[in-house]
């Protein structure tokens, strides 16, 4: 059974466009989804709704015994900058009734997951543009829940830094077993990260294609490099093209 | 380059200073039109007595008043940020006291309030009290959209949303508007002193230059007038650095 069900979801805002129109997709446990579509093809819109934060107009969303356990990474860190590094991982489980000392000790451990010991009494100001995003993907994996939504989290990134949050990213999901959604606007970076690649098109916005790349491919330590990388490459921006032109 | 902020207006100061007493020994002006520095320097130091009497006097309601106007205003804008409703009936009458001049209320004030100290609270007060209300409602309302989806998520109580997240947003505001309220509350309790005029022991500054006025005693004016100033500026930089103290550690605006 899918951890999240799609079904004609439909969002239209007021005095806006339709954001999205029939929109159909399945989110299985435990896998690496990315979605990729053009800017306004209502990627954000999707993650909100997936994430409660924003109700459909039409169709359903099913989430069977999820019961909410989501994690959300937004494109800026989204940091509260009065508080240090460690308050700011800590607030999921501060705000779930957790006390202090115990979110705080968890929070530390996450800090120290994502390769930001010595830094837990650094406020948001004092880091570096990678480091906020660790931080935030800290925060947003402190409660471990079984769904991590980001949104174009590395956007605004050097490509160097980029590079190796991807790697860290893979690593912390094989680690951890969560099921990830990342929404990005780059080919290659969908096709390294994600075992499933749903293309969307705009206006309105829905799911067009789906684009499988397998397990024994990405196992290898080279696949960032290797001709098999490339062809996915071309592949997933054939569709992507093709998604624009209907567009 | 830091010296340089305190030494050319401080440099600056003492030209002009020099200047005037030049002119006044000069001309020979007589100290009852004008007073040259040394001699308002001289009569503030013969007159240290009475005259610091009436500075604190005056210092207790300006101070008095800044923490009311801190303390309701912050409570105010609290409440407004919890319910639109109340925002939109109150909001309006706040900005018709703070556009009603002070002077042509406090009158009424006096008349109606029968201890004056409270009556010149109260005019200090509302003078000094808009910047904070209009400041902190305005902070209260600058949350980061993102910060707010994420204590959604969460499903942050509104006591956890107001105290973790609203409140921190509007500190930076809410201190810019009591460095502006800091000033403020001096002009107003000087100026509902102009309009109570009280003599006797306990009457602050302004009655203090009404007397000397009548007088003519110049020199003792100015050197009111230069406790006056000297109190406006030593509450602006207390408030700075309060600010400062407070925010260094996060805020952009005090990125060296
Ligand atoms: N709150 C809103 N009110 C009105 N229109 C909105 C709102 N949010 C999004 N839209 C519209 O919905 C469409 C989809 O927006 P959305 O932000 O989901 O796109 P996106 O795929 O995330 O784009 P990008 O890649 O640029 O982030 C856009 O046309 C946008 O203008
Ligand atoms: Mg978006």
């Amino acid at each position: 059974m899918s951890l999240v069900s799609l079904q004609g979801v439909t969002r239209r805002f007021p005095r806006g466009a339709l954001a999205l129109e029939g929109l159909d997709l399945d989110i299985e446990p435990g896998e690496f989804l990315a979605v990729l579509g053009p800017s306004g093809c209502g990627k954000s819109t999707m993650l909100r709704l997936i994430a409660g934060l924003d109700a459909p107009d039409a169709g359903t969303i099913a989430a069977p015994g999820l019961a909410r356990q989501i994690g959300f990474v937004f494109q800026e860190p989204t940091l509260m900058p009065w508080a240090s590094a460690l308050c700011n991982v800590a607030l999921p489980l501060e705000l779930a009734g957790t006390p202090r000392r115990a979110a705080e000790a968890q929070a530390a451990a996450m800090l120290a997951r994502v390769e930001l010991q010595g830094f837990e009494h650094s406020y948001p100001r004092a880091l570096s543009g990678g480091m906020r995003m660790r931080v935030s993907i800290a925060r947003a994996l402190v409660t471990r829940p079984r769904l991590l939504l980001m949104d174009e989290p590395f956007a605004a990134l050097d490509e160097i830094t980029r590079f190796r949050l991807n790697n860290d990213l893979l690593a912390l999901w094989r680690e951890l077993r969560c099921t990830v959604v990342f929404v990005t606007h780059s080919v290659f970076e969908s096709v390294y990260l994600a075992e499933r690649i749903a293309v969307m098109r705009a206006r309105p916005g829905r799911v067009v294609a789906q684009h499988l790349v397998p397990a024994a491919e990405r196992a290898d330590p080279e696949f960032r490099t290797s001709a098999g990388y490339a062809a996915h490459c071309r592949a997933v921006s054939h569709s992507l093209s093709l998604a624009m032109e209907r567009a | 380059m830091r010296w340089l902020r305190w030494l050319l207006p401080g440099l600056f100061g003492l030209l002009a200073l020099g200047g005037w007493e030049w002119v006044v020994r000069a001309k020979a002006i007589p100290p009852y039109i004008l007073p040259g520095p040394v001699l308002v320097a001289r009569t503030l130091v013969r007159d240290w007595d009475s005259l610091s009497v009436s500075l604190a006097v005056t210092l207790q309601i300006t101070f008095a008043a800044l923490a009311v106007a801190a303390a309701l205003g912050l409570l105010l804008a609290v409440l407004f940020s919890q319910s639109r409703l109340l925002e939109l009936s109150l909001f309006p009458y706040a900005v018709v006291l703070q556009v009603t001049p002070i002077i042509a209320v406090a009158p009424l004030i006096i008349i109606w309030v029968e201890d004056v100290r409270v009556a010149l609270l109260i005019c200090a007060w509302i003078v000094a009290f808009f910047p904070i209300l209009s400041n902190t409602t305005l902070g209260l309302n600058s949350t980061d959209r993102n910060l707010e989806d994420l204590f959604r998520l969460y499903g942050a109580s509104r006591w956890q949303k107001l105290w973790r997240l609203r409140l921190p947003t509007a500190l930076p505001y809410f201190l810019a508007g009591l460095r502006i309220s800091g000033g403020l509350s001096l002009i107003g309790a000087i100026a509902a002193e102009f309009v109570a005029g009280t003599g006797g022991a306990a009457s602050g500054l302004a009655y203090r230059i009404l007397e000397a006025g009548f007088q003519l005693q110049i020199p003792r004016m100015f050197a009111a007038l230069v406790l006056i100033s000297a109190s406006g500026i030593l509450i602006y930089l207390a408030l700075s650095l309060l600010s400062h103290l407070l925010l260094r550690r996060w805020h952009d605006s005090e990125r060296s």
